[in-house]
C-alpha cells in the first residue's frame, strides 16, 4: 500500500505540469506575425562597407546598448600581401564614430561589420544552465532577461564574441536582430541606418527574399565555419584573413 | 527486525518529504509558459516583441517631408535613409511637436563616411577633409540632401574633391 | 578602469568574465573529491595505514563542499534566481547538470556516509549532552537510538556500498567541473576531451596533499604523536597520483606544441608573456616538479622520521599551491587570449569588492573555520581522549 500511495504522490504532479502546458494557450506574438512563417538571417556585402559606423550608433540608440559594450560592431583589417592568418585588425570604439583617418598602407583594406550570428546550432543556447537564451521558431537567438543567472557561461561559449553582461541588468545580452522591429515589418536599425546596403536583412522562408538568388549568384561565406554553429549571417566578398 | 533499520527507514521518509517538497514548489515556482515553444519561458518572445521602436524607418519621413525625400530622390543621396543622419526620430514621427530633430555638425557626420581611408572600396567618394576644404564646414558648399555640387560659384569656395 | 589590450580583441572581450572566484571553485571542489578518495583508499581498499585519517578526511570534504557553491553565489550576476537550475535545468547544459552531481555528491554520499559511519556516536552523544547540543545531536539521530550489533552491521555494509558508489561519485563530481570547461568548443584552452581526466587527477593530488597537511597540523595542535606508518602511506600515493597528473599535463602541452594549430601561436605567447610566473614558474616547477622530486628522494633515500615530516610538509604546501596555480591558469588564462587569435587582455583583479582577493581569501579560510566546527562536534580522532571510533565495532575493520 506504501508503494502506491507514494507513487501516486508523484504522478500526481507531473499530470499537474502537463495540464499546465494545455492551459498555457496558443502561442503569443505580434498581431498578423507568425513564428512558423520566417527563418531570419543577415547577409553583409563586405566590398560594400565604409566603416561608417552608422550600424554601431543606430543599434546602440535603438537598443539603449550601454556604453562600452557591443552589440554589432566594425573591424578594419589591414592584410599585407601573403600573410592572410596575420592581419591587423583594430575596431576603435567598435567603429562607433568611425575610423580615424589613415595614411595609404599598402596591402589589402576592408572592414567587416560584426554581430550575433543567430546560429541555427548555437552554442550559447546549448551552455545555458537554465533556459533563458535560446533560438525562437523563427530562427532568432534571444535572451530572457529576466530569467537569467548572469553566470556568463553564454559569454564563454559565443565562438564570435558578441555576448557581453549588462552592467545594469548583470544579465547577458547580444544582438536581437532587432526581434521587435522586423516581427512588425521594419528592417533591423543597423540595415536602416547603412548607407551602402551593405548590410540587409534577409528572411530565408520567404521565397521572394533577394538573398536567395544572392546566395546562388555569389561566394559567400560564414565566420568560423569549422565550428559548425549553423551561422545565419553570410558575408559576401569577405577575405580568408577574418577571424 | 524492523528495529534494526528503523533509522534508515526514517532517513528514507524524510527523503520522500524533501522530494514532495521539491516538486510542489517546482509547480508553484516556474513560470506557466516555460517549455511552451523548447526549454526556454514562451512569454519572454513576445515580451521581447513588444519593446517600442527608436527608428521609425525612411518610409514614415516622406508622409510629412515629402519635399527633401524628392530632393534626395535627384542625388547619390537616395540610399541614405533619414535617420541615418538624423538620427532615431520615431518620437518625433508619432507627435512632431514633441521632438525637434537636433541640428547636425557636418564637420562630424560627413567625414564619418567621406573621410579618405585605405580600408574604404575605392570607388566610394571620399576625401581628405584638411586638403578638401581647409576647415570649412561640409555644407558650406553641399547640400547634404542633394550633395552634387551644380553651380560654378559654389566651385570656387571649395576646391575640387 | 581601463584595461591595457595588446593586439586586438573582440570588443565585448576585453573585460573577464569569471574572476578569482571561479578559479577558487574547481579548486574546493577538487580538495573535495581528493579528500574523498584518500578516505575510501581506507575504507574500501582496507589501505589499513591510513586509518587515522578517514574520518578527518570525511569531514574535511564536507567542510568544502559546503563552502563551495559560495564563490558561485558571489559570482552570479542573480544569485537570487539560482534555484532555477534546479527547477528547470537545462539538460544540454553542464553546468546544470552539475548542479545535481553536487546535490547527489553531498546528499546521497557525503552526509550519508559520514552519518552512518558516527550514528553510534551521535546517539552516545545525544544521550549524554545537555541543552542545545542536546537537541542537535537527537535530530542527527531522526529520533531513532538502536545501536544493536545488527543495526551497526547494517550500517557498516551499507557504508561500505555508499563509500563504493562515492568512488565513481567523486570522480564525476570533479570531472564535470573539467568538462565544463572541456566541452567550450569556442575556446582551445580549455576545449580538450582530456580536461576532465586532468581534472579528476590534480583534484586527487590536491586533496590527499590537504588531508595529509591538516592531519599533521591537527595532530600537532592536539599535541599528539604523528602516525608515521600513515604518513608515509599518504606521501607514497600522493606521489603515484602525481606522477600520472603530470604525465597528463605534459602529454596535452606536448601535443599542442607538435600539431601547432591555429590557436597555438596565440597560446604559446600568452604562456611565455602574461602566463610565465603562474604557470611555468608556480604550478610545474614548484608546484610539480618540485614535490614529486622530494616525495621521490623519500622513496630512495632513508631519511630521519623527523625530516621526512619536513619533506612532506613542504611538499604537501608546494602542492596545494600548485594546484591552485593550475586552476588560475585554466580559468583566467582562458580568457587572456582573444577569440581572434590577435591579442591579449589582463586581469584586474580588485581587493575588496564582491569578486575581489579579499573575497577570495576569506572563502578559503571559511572551510577551516566549519572544519574547527565539524571536528569539536564529531570528533574524528581514533586515539584514546575522545571518542573511541572503533573499539567494539563489528565486521567493520577499519572505524
Amino acid at each position: 500500500m506504501d508503494i502506491t500511495r507514494r507513487r501516486l504522490l508523484l504522478l500526481l504532479p507531473a499530470a499537474a505540469v502537463a495540464w499546465n502546458y494545455v492551459q498555457a494557450g496558443t502561442p503569443e506574438a505580434s498581431p498578423n506575425y507568425k513564428l512558423s512563417e520566417h527563418w531570419w538571417a543577415m547577409l553583409i556585402d563586405i566590398p560594400k562597407c565604409i566603416g561608417c559606423g552608422s550600424c554601431v550608433r543606430a543599434c546602440a540608440e535603438e537598443n539603449d546598448v550601454p556604453e562600452g559594450y557591443y552589440r554589432t560592431w566594425i573591424e578594419r583589417y589591414h592584410v599585407a600581401d601573403w600573410k592572410i592568418e596575420k592581419p591587423d585588425v583594430e575596431s576603435p570604439d567598435g567603429g562607433k564614430q568611425g575610423f580615424p583617418p589613415n595614411e595609404e598602407l599598402g596591402g589589402k583594406n576592408f572592414f567587416v561589420p560584426k554581430l550575433c550570428n543567430h546560429c541555427a546550432d548555437s552554442p550559447c543556447t546549448q551552455v545555458c544552465p537554465v533556459g533563458a537564451t535560446f533560438v525562437t521558431p523563427d530562427g532568432v537567438v534571444l535572451i530572457d532577461k529576466s530569467y537569467c543567472l548572469g553566470c556568463r557561461y553564454c559569454v564563454q561559449a559565443c565562438p564570435y564574441g558578441c555576448r557581453f553582461i549588462n552592467p545594469k541588468t548583470k544579465t547577458a545580452e547580444k544582438c536581437t536582430l532587432c526581434y521587435h522591429r522586423i516581427t512588425k515589418g521594419l528592417t533591423t536599425a543597423c540595415c536602416e541606418a547603412c548607407p551602402t546596403g551593405a548590410r540587409q536583412l534577409a528572411d530565408l522562408k520567404n521565397p521572394k527574399d533577394p538573398i536567395h538568388e544572392f546566395l546562388r549568384t555569389h561566394n559567400v561565406q560564414v565566420l568560423k565555419p569549422h565550428m559548425a554553429t549553423g551561422a545565419k549571417v553570410f558575408y559576401n566578398g569577405m577575405d580568408g584573413s577574418v577571424r | 527486525m524492523f528495529k534494526d533499520i528503523e533509522h534508515l527507514v526514517r532517513l528514507a521518509v524524510v527523503i520522500a518529504i524533501a522530494v514532495v517538497a521539491f516538486v510542489v514548489l517546482r509547480e508553484a515556482v516556474v513560470p506557466r509558459s516555460f517549455g511552451q515553444y523548447g526549454h526556454y519561458r514562451g512569454a519572454a518572445i513576445a515580451e521581447t516583441a513588444a519593446r517600442p521602436v527608436a527608428f521609425a524607418g525612411h518610409d514614415v519621413c516622406e508622409g510629412c517631408h515629402s519635399d527633401v525625400v524628392d530632393q534626395k530622390k535627384q542625388g547619390k543621396h537616395v540610399v541614405v535613409a533619414c535617420e541615418a543622419c538624423h538620427g532615431a526620430l520615431a518620437k518625433h514621427a508619432d507627435d512632431p511637436t514633441s521632438v525637434t530633430p537636433a541640428k547636425l555638425d557636418t564637420a562630424i557626420l560627413c567625414a564619418r563616411c567621406h573621410e579618405a581611408n585605405s580600408a574604404k572600396p575605392k570607388d566610394f567618394p571620399q576625401v581628405v577633409t584638411a586638403d578638401h576644404s581647409g576647415g570649412l564646414a561640409c555644407d558650406t558648399c553641399h547640400q547634404p540632401h542633394k550633395p552634387k555640387i551644380e553651380s560654378q560659384e559654389k566651385t570656387a569656395a571649395g576646391g575640387k574633391k | 578602469m581601463q584595461i591595457p589590450v595588446e593586439g586586438f580583441m573582440y570588443p565585448n572581450e576585453v573585460e573577464l568574465q569569471w574572476s578569482v572566484l571561479i578559479v577558487l571553485y574547481p579548486f574546493i571542489t577538487g580538495l573535495v573529491a581528493g579528500a574523498f578518495i584518500l578516505a575510501s583508499l581506507e575504507r574500501v581498499f582496507r589501505v589499513d595505514a591510513v586509518k587515522p585519517t578517514y574520518r578527518l578526511a570525511l569531514l574535511t570534504a564536507l567542510s568544502f563542499l559546503l563552502v563551495a557553491p559560495l564563490p558561485l553565489q558571489l559570482h552570479l550576476g542573480h544569485p537570487e534566481r539560482s534555484l532555477e537550475m534546479y527547477l528547470t535545468p537545462h539538460r544540454s547544459s553542464a553546468m546544470a547538470m552539475f548542479g545535481f552531481v553536487y546535490l547527489w555528491y553531498l546528499m546521497a554520499v557525503l552526509l550519508l556516509e559520514i552519518w552512518l559511519d558516527y550514528r553510534r556516536d551521535i546517539v552516545a552523544k545525544s544521550q549524554a549532552s545537555t541543552g542545545v547540543a542536546r537537541f542537535f545531536y537527537r535530530v542527527l539521530t531522526l529520533g531513532s537510538s538502536n545501536l544493536s550489533e545488527r543495526s551497526l552491521r547494517i550500517d557498516e555494509r551499507l557504508g561500505y556500498f555508499i563509500t563504493v558508489i562515492g568512488i565513481p561519485s567523486a570522480f564525476l563530481l570533479h570531472g564535470y567541473v573539467g568538462f565544463i570547461f572541456g566541452s567550450v568548443k569556442a575556446n582551445p584552452w580549455w576545449s580538450s576531451p582530456l580536461m576532465p581526466i586532468v581534472f579528476i587527477f590534480s583534484a586527487m593530488v590536491s586533496g590527499i596533499a590537504a588531508v595529509m597537511l591538516l592531519y599533521m597540523a591537527s595532530t600537532r595542535l592536539r599535541g599528539r604523536e604523528i602516525d608515521i606508518r600513515c604518513l608515509d602511506k599518504i606521501a607514497q600515493y600522493l606521489l603515484y597520483t602525481f606522477i600520472i597528473d603530470f604525465s597528463l599535463e605534459m602529454l596535452d602541452l606536448l601535443q599542442r606544441i607538435y600539431e601547432a594549430d591555429e590557436s597555438f601561436r596565440s597560446l604559446d605567447f600568452m604562456v611565455h608573456t602574461r602566463l610565465w610566473k603562474s604557470q611555468v614558474i608556480v604550478q610545474i616547477l614548484l608546484g610539480t616538479v618540485t614535490p614529486i622530486a622530494l616525495i621521490g628522494l623519500t622513496q630512495f633515500w632513508k631519511f630521519t622520521d623527523v625530516i621526512r615530516k619536513r619533506i612532506y610538509a613542504l611538499a604537501g604546501c608546494l602542492t596545494v599551491i600548485g594546484i591552485f596555480a593550475m586552476r588560475w591558469n585554466v580559468v583566467i588564462g582562458g580568457q587572456l587570449f582573444s577569440k581572434s587569435f590577435l591579442g591579449y587582455t589582463t586581469y584586474k583583479m580588485a581587493f575588496a569588492t564582491r569578486e575581489g582577493l579579499l573575497t577570495a581569501i576569506v572563502l578559503m579560510l571559511l572551510p577551516f573555520g566549519i572544519l574547527w566546527v565539524l571536528v569539536k562536534l564529531l570528533p574524528p580522532w581514533l586515539d584514546a581522549g575522545s571518542l573511541p571510533a572503533s573499539s567494539a565495532a563489528p565486521a567493520h575493520g577499519t572505524t
